[in-house]
């Protein structure tokens, strides 16, 4: 039997994200990829 | 603008604040006033992202792109880390204690002083950013179509007082959720009106090799120069300091969020902006360095701010600013012939050739840009009270001169949309924070429900009079967003120290904070006064003297300790 979630920390309800932990990972990634990309804008037409 | 501009300009505009109206009405009781209770996440990351983004986003930014390129993106590298500590660490404790203001945990976590000093803060610094914020769109509106400027304020101000006091928080929330639906489906028809605006031929890729070659896309420096005004550093720690404090403890953000449904639903609203903020300021900046790219093929004005400058040359500088015009429209004409050489070149891959004629496209360009720079010097000297910034006005330029009618009345519409709703979110706020965290804590503690949405009512309409009438009669002649940020700086550090001291450092109590932060607060007005630092400054200054003086003074003896401190409501 699972336990049952943390009382301050609800599900994520999305899709291979179950902990929030996750869903801040992967949003701190999407940012990483932001920088990246306009890093790469930045380079292309320099 | 012509009736069809006009018609669709306040058919979206009164449509979404009387649906709003219409749609919320009813709402007797406080917590559905005051917080909605259950919005969906979407609703909450759009409303968020409305509040913030005011018509100074998308008059300005476009400008900023225009002048200066991509690098202004990097400001907003901080906001999605702060989201995330938000997320993680605000929030949860915000939704556990149940509270409608985030200054009503400063009372739970210290005392009724400490709380009644940060939403006084809050009052004093939102109170008087209301009346910029709706004063900033309204004057380059006024200017650009020949509008009264006092008749724009009071005629934009009464609508957003009315449907904000009439619906309340559901109102606002529901209200941003259209108004930026109209900001985004305005700004994408503007960038591809813009795009087939181009030359024949002059497909995105040259755009952006125009654009770049004009230095216009250099989005990122990792440079390690203080003196460079925005670097992926500034961006990061800089933009994240402000974004907690705004995002954190203002509760224009903060009563947004807490309107969630659920934890999840408040959580997921903030992860949206996280995610979206970055790419959409690039895109509005993007938008700017287009327009630019758009300029190399039509002659601009030398000066953006038309008016201004006709009012000048009507006063004994016509002369020399007509002279000034002659030179930039001589340089002007000889950039174009060698971006076009330029264009011809790259196409016929004469690398060789393309360097040589984008160099002399270069110089001309730094030609136009001296004769821009007499202009401003001429204006200046014909009115030292004249601003010379006329980054505002060249996105509101290419709209009223380049796209069809209707479209024109939907981008002005686009305007107004993003003034009521940032102000719509401020009045809310201003209201919620009088009635919670004065009038019910100090004035009025046993009152019916209907009482205090009735006084949430009249306080929301009073701060909004408030606001018009500061837009009204107080001559702002700063530049706007520097004014806003500068009001703002002075008072989020301390505010901001109060509660990261609430949150980390735990053996802090409420005398101990309390005086810190007066103490802070009066060493930020200190400095302002006798140094001339960068403003940004007062945020990292403020925060960082309200912890350390309220550790300070905790240590001294006889301070009461947290566990000591009487139970605060």
């Amino acid at each position: 039997m699972k336990p049952p979630p943390p009382a301050d920390d609800e599900a994520t309800g999305l899709p291979g994200l179950r902990r929030w932990r996750s869903v801040y990972l992967v949003v701190a990634g999407i940012f990483l990829v932001w920088v990246v990309l306009l890093a790469v804008l930045t380079e292309s037409y320099s | 603008m012509n009736g069809l501009d006009y018609l669709v300009l306040l058919g979206v505009l009164v449509g979404i604040a009387a649906y709003g109206m219409w749609a919320t009405r009813g709402r007797g009781d406080l917590r559905s006033y005051l917080k909605g209770g259950n919005t969906h996440w979407l609703t909450i990351g759009l409303s968020v992202m409305a509040t913030q983004a005011s018509a100074i986003t998308f008059l300005s930014t476009p400008g900023q792109g225009y002048e200066s390129g991509l690098g202004f993106v990097q400001n907003y590298f901080g906001a999605p880390l702060a989201l995330i500590l938000i997320a993680a660490v605000f929030l949860p404790i915000y939704r556990k204690l149940n509270v409608y203001t985030a200054y009503e945990y400063l009372g739970r976590r210290f005392d009724r002083k400490t709380r009644l000093l940060g939403a006084g803060l809050f009052l004093i610094q939102r109170g008087l950013g209301a009346g910029i914020t709706i004063y900033a769109p309204a004057i380059v509106l006024s200017t650009v179509m020949g509008w009264r400027l006092d008749a724009t304020i009071v005629c934009s101000g009464l609508l957003v007082v009315a449907y904000t006091v009439s619906g309340g928080s559901p109102a606002v929330n529901l209200t941003q959720k259209y108004q930026i639906g109209v900001i985004f489906i305005g700004m994408i028809a503007a960038f591809f009106v813009l795009l087939s605006k181009l030359p024949a031929g002059l497909g995105l890729g040259d755009a952006l090799a125009v654009a770049g070659g004009f230095h216009k896309l250099e989005a990122v420096d990792f440079s390690l120069n203080p003196d460079r005004r925005y670097t992926v550093w500034s961006g990061v720690l800089g933009g994240m300091f402000l974004a907690l404090s705004y995002f954190g403890t203002d509760q224009s953000q903060v009563q947004r969020y807490l309107s969630g449904a659920s934890l999840r639903e408040s959580r997921l609203g903030l992860m949206f902006n996280a995610v979206f903020k970055i790419p959409m300021q690039f895109c509005i900046l993007l938008l700017g360095a287009l327009v630019f790219v758009f300029y190399q093929f039509e002659r601009p004005p030398v000066f953006f701010n038309q008016a201004a400058w006709h009012q000048a040359a009507g006063h004994g500088a016509g002369e020399r600013l007509r002279a000034l015009e002659a030179d930039f429209n001589a340089a002007h004409a000889e950039k174009q012939r060698h971006v076009q050489a330029w264009l011809a070149a790259r196409h016929a891959g004469d690398t060789a050739a393309a360097a040589t004629e984008r160099a002399a496209a270069l110089a001309a360009n730094a030609r136009t840009e001296a004769a821009r720079t007499g202009t401003r010097a001429v204006l200046k000297a014909a009115d030292p009270q004249a601003l010379t910034n006329d980054s505002d006005y060249v996105f509101v330029t290419f709209i009223l001169g380049y796209l069809p009618h209707g479209l024109i009345g939907l981008l002005v519409a686009v305007f107004f949309a993003a003034t009521f709703s940032s102000k719509a979110g401020e009045l809310n706020a201003l209201g919620s924070t009088t009635v919670v965290d004065l009038y019910r804590h100090v004035v009025r503690r046993d009152a019916t429900d209907a009482h205090y949405v009735a006084a949430s009512k009249w306080f929301t309409a009073l701060w909004g009079f408030f606001a018009i009438g500061f837009a009204l009669f107080c001559n702002l002649a700063e530049n706007l967003i520097q004014a806003t940020n500068i009001i703002g700086s002075i008072f989020y550090g301390v505010v901001l120290g109060l509660f990261l001291t609430a949150f980390f450092l735990r053996r802090i109590g409420g005398t101990a904070a309390f005086w810190g932060a007066v103490a802070a607060q009066a060493l930020v007005f200190a400095l302002y006064a006798t140094l001339s630092i960068s403003y940004l400054w007062y945020n990292v200054i403020g925060c960082g003297a309200c912890m350390l003086l309220g550790a300070i003074i905790q240590a001294l003896p006889g301070v009461a300790r947290p566990a000591d401190t009487p139970a605060a409501a």
